[in-house]
């Protein structure tokens, strides 16, 4: 019995308690190719309120107004990149997540390649150097102390 | 060679660590974003206007024609570090020889001029951005915020937040160097 009661307690949590989105029904478009381009847009807006959180999941007043504009303008027939160059001449650069590929962002994506070939030069460095003074010139063991250790290899010897 | 190296992992951290001291030290809040609009003209916006007489809208063409230095101050009836500034820019308007122009952002008509009777006017012109449309041309995130426009019409300082204390005077400083300016 109470397995039962409480069976239907959980199935109507589920049915009253659905998950909060930020994105409120009246803003939806009804064209969902649109929409899913709005959403998409949206999740790289940063909210310039709370800075850390998309447009898309902020319920801010300002993240509303942004959802709604971008909307807007897509009904407009505007595509992605005229939505975003909006945004950005508006609130700058920093309401992108992904920071655009241009001059002044080269060093940002380029960096990990760096990196990634210093380390490479550093390893290549070290191996060649490695590889190189294992046998040093000049040090080499004369014939006769071949010779003697080879005879107290046979012996037995471990040497100490 | 073999010694650079061995002080090297050493100056990385120490670059680090002096990274961390400048971010975590002084006045510097991370949060504080450059606007995007300095260096730039006024954006395009048209408001209905209240309690100015004869102007019964107020447009981007009306400030750039304006032959004096400009300060434009976003607020609104229901924003409470608003209330706090109002006695700032009652100084600014009474101290200086700006054209003070205000926008209430997002309140209403009728909210925004009880809170300014009560209050006082110290604005040359009120627009009223009831849907917020121009607070996001602005590019503003909130009020107060209060944008510095020199004579050419010009967008040269912008300041998010309450106009009071240190940042009052920091923005009293770029008034006046601009004030100073012959042109």
């Amino acid at each position: 019995m109470n397995a039962k009661l409480f069976s239907i307690t959980l199935a109507l949590c589920f049915i009253f308690f659905q998950p909060i989105w930020a994105v409120e029904p009246d803003e939806i478009l009804v064209n969902p190719n649109l929409e899913h381009r709005a959403r998409e847009i949206s999740k790289n807006i940063r909210c310039v309120v709370c800075q850390n959180e998309p447009i898309d999941s902020s319920n801010s007043g300002v993240a509303r107004d942004l959802r709604i504009l971008i909307r807007e303008r897509l009904l407009n027939g505007d595509t992605d990149d005229q939505v975003y160059n909006f945004l950005v001449q508006r609130y700058g650069e920093f309401v992108l997540f992904k920071p655009r590929f241009k001059p002044s962002t080269y060093l940002l994506w380029f960096m990990p390649f760096l990196l990634f070939i210093f380390g490479l030069l550093i390893v290549v460095r070290v191996l060649k150097k490695s590889s190189g003074t294992s046998v040093p010139e000049g040090v080499y063991f004369t014939s006769e102390e071949i010779l003697e250790i080879e005879k107290k290899i046979n012996n037995g010897d471990r040497g100490n | 060679m073999k010694r650079v190296l061995f002080i090297f992992p050493l100056i990385v951290a120490l670059g680090i660590g002096l990274f961390s001291v400048w971010g975590l030290s002084g006045d510097r809040n991370p949060s504080d974003i450059p606007s995007a609009l300095i260096g730039k003209a006024i954006p395009n916006f048209k408001l209905e206007t209240i309690m100015t007489e004869g102007i019964s809208e107020l447009s981007n063409n009306d400030l750039a024609k304006l032959e004096k230095i400009t300060v434009v101050n976003f607020f609104a009836s229901w924003c409470l570090p608003c209330k706090l500034e109002h006695s700032s820019l009652k100084k600014l308007n009474s101290s200086y020889d700006i054209q003070l122009v205000g926008i209430s952002y997002k309140d209403k008509k009728s909210d925004t001029s009880n809170w300014l009777s009560e209050l006082g006017n110290p604005y040359h012109v009120v627009g009223l951005d009831i849907s917020g449309r121009t607070g996001i041309e602005w590019g503003i995130s909130g009020v107060p915020e209060t944008f510095l426009i020199n004579k050419k019409g010009e967008i040269i300082y912008n300041f998010a937040g309450p106009l009071l204390g240190k940042n009052l005077a920091h923005f009293e400083n770029i008034l006046r160097l601009e004030l100073n300016k012959k042109q």
